[in-house]
């Protein structure tokens, strides 16, 4: 008896490469999940496999459908068949999709500068406060967790021609005595998107810079004082340099997300007027869905994809190491 | 300094703290507040150029309200939305959990790529692969079918909350399961016994994140679902309360304040988590 049990002793590494000995539970048996996950390996690809799947079957392979889209005339009820790039060189040669990659570009650009510069600001006024902290830290997130389909209809009726309440407040103060086309004009439509983008994303910017300012030790900034740094000083040369990893990260993500965004257009301008506010995901959804020119609409949000890979390439790459020393 | 008056010297964050915060604090609030007031006023005063809109002058009116859950699918939608939203992040954060435990734990061939993978998803946005996917759905037969969003919505959810925990699972010290495995736990056990019950903070702010991103989401729904009675709040409330040049203003804010209530509850209540959780990916 004794001896049946030292032989079935089972030896394991632990992570750490310490050899640990075991004495398995239980009498002769039949398998069951317990046994199916005895080594490292094979528990891992067990507990890996659902996520993996799932991935596999609606991220991957829609993402390869996308790209032989892109290839193809493929239209609503037709399969289409291989066209090479034509969809591409069709799209670089058309004036309205020229104009989106200049929407894109310019939303992206303004959208994020805001972001970053009223972002930074507000984490350092937020780092400040002592009193009301919760309430006022609670108030600031709240354009973020509210449904952006749902609180850019309240910026729609806010911009309505008629009754804005933008333009009442203007003409109250006298500032002007006229209505301002804030959604029919094309260079106010688009104002008036990046306004609503920075409204969601400044929540984002502020709180996660707001976490990168309270993790700087506190030590740097007296010392600093010490050496003779004022406020201006402490704050380009011990915040701005700690802070940077986590604004980089930022400014990353958002770059994606402000790139690809969708929500805010559509419900504002649905791209207009004159496809002066469309990006590529309202495009896209124009041609591909609307149209039903499916090969040209994945054409359209390919386009995405460089700009995905880039950031995601950097955020490996460079962002990691500068982080490492933690 | 020391030489100026002490109510000087209190007051001074008034004005250089206080002060500058505020207009942040009215430009984030000013449209939801907007939002709540319009809903309750009546269409006299919402289509009077005269009134000034920033309060209801004219007395309080249910009628938007009565609009909305009499002459529209307002409560279905209301309970799709529900529905799909809890069934999702519930489908999602099991696969999270399971995906994160041996990324964060375990050393196994791939586990690396699979990593990068993952990290490659949770950036994925979703106006890349609508149009694809919407060939998926209907291939599968789920097109106009709520399912359809059950089973996509875990594709933007399931590498958000694997990131999440995964971040999560690594500030939990390893010993105490190394030695649950000695007393002869196994890799599932010491999961569901040890590891998670320690996790609870991470695995509810990942619930609460999931929630909140099936909830709030829009292309997908508007995408994949077409009957009316059928659609989830989002994009019920906007598409059927225009109808032709006719805005329902009222009825439109009003589907916009009930739609954002179930959010903001949440929020009031796990504020801290939401913190967390919107930091966790971009700090780790």
């Amino acid at each position: 008896m004794a001896a049946s049990l030292v032989e079935r002793v089972v030896e394991f590494k632990t992570l750490d490469g310490d050899v640990a000995k075991v004495v398995p539970r239980g009498d002769g048996h039949a398998r069951t999940l317990s046994d199916v996950l005895v080594s490292d390996a094979s528990v891992a690809y067990t507990f890996v496999a659902p996520a993996f799947f799932l991935l596999l079957f609606l991220v991957a392979y829609p993402f390869a459908l996308s790209v032989w889209f892109s290839l193809s005339d493929a239209r609503v009820g037709d399969a289409g068949g291989f066209i090479g790039l034509d969809n591409f060189q069709r799209l670089l040669t058309s004036s309205i999709f020229l104009q989106t990659l200049q929407n894109s570009i310019v939303f992206t650009a303004l959208a994020l500068g805001l972001k970053t510069v009223f972002g930074m600001v507000l984490a350092l006024l937020l780092f400040r406060i002592t009193r009301f902290k919760r309430l006022v830290r609670g108030a600031v997130l709240l354009p973020f967790i509210v449904p952006t389909a749902l609180s850019t209809l309240v910026w729609w009726w806010m911009f309505e021609p008629l009754y804005s309440v933008v333009n009442w407040t203007l003409r109250a103060l006298h500032v002007v005595n006229h209505d301002i086309p804030w959604l029919p004009d094309p260079y106010l439509a688009m104002f008036s998107v990046i306004l609503v983008n920075t409204w969601r994303g400044l929540p984002f910017f502020a709180i996660t810079l707001l976490a990168g300012l309270v993790a700087i030790p506190r030590e740097l900034y007296e010392a600093a004082e010490s050496d003779g740094a004022g406020p201006i000083g402490r704050f380009w040369h011990v915040t701005v340099p700690l802070v940077k990893p986590v604004l980089a990260v930022v400014i990353l993500f958002s770059t994606i997300f402000t790139l690809a965004d969708f929500n805010i257009v559509y419900v504002l301008t649905k791209g207009g007027p004159m496809n002066m506010t469309h990006l590529f995901a309202t495009y896209s959804f124009a041609l591909g869905l609307q149209s039903g020119q499916i090969g040209q609409g994945a054409a359209v949000s390919l386009f995405l994809f460089p700009i995905l890979l880039a950031v995601v390439f950097v955020q490996l790459r460079v962002v990691r190491k500068s982080t490492t020393y933690e | 300094m020391s030489s100026a008056p002490r109510w000087l010297r209190r007051s001074r964050p008034v004005f250089t703290l206080y002060m500058p915060t505020l207009p942040f604090v009215l430009f984030a609030l000013f449209p939801l507040y907007f939002m709540f007031v319009t809903s309750f006023k009546t269409n006299a005063e919402l289509y009077d150029v005269n009134s000034v809109p920033f309060w209801i002058g004219r007395g309080v009116t249910f009628g938007h309200y009565q609009l909305l859950s009499n002459d529209t699918f307002f409560w279905s939608w209301f309970v799709n939305s529900l529905m799909v939203s809890v069934a999702a992040s519930a489908i999602s954060v099991v696969l999270g959990v399971l995906a994160a435990y041996p990324l964060a734990r375990l050393k196994f061939p791939g586990a690396e790529s699979f990593g990068v993978a993952i990290f490659i998803t949770y950036l994925v946005p979703p106006s890349l692969l609508f149009l694809p996917l919407s060939t998926v759905v209907n291939r599968l037969g789920l097109s106009d079918s709520l399912w359809s969003l059950v089973v996509t919505y875990p594709t933007f959810l399931v590498p958000f909350c694997t990131w999440l925990l995964m971040g999560y699972f690594r500030t939990v010290p390893k010993e105490i399961e190394e030695c649950a495995m000695l007393d002869g736990c196994n890799r599932l056990q010491t999961l569901i016994r040890i590891l998670l019950p320690v996790a609870v903070p991470g695995v509810i702010c990942a619930a609460l994140f999931a929630f909140t991103l099936s909830w709030n989401e829009f292309l997908y729904a508007l995408v994949f679902v077409s009957p009316a009675e059928l659609k989830t709040l989002t994009v019920g409330v906007f598409s059927e309360l225009i109808r032709g040049d006719i805005y329902y203003w009222g009825g439109l804010m009003a589907g916009a304040c009930i739609g954002s209530f179930p959010i903001v509850i949440a929020y009031v209540f796990f504020l801290d988590y939401y913190v967390s959780g919107l930091t966790a990916g971009a700090v780790k």
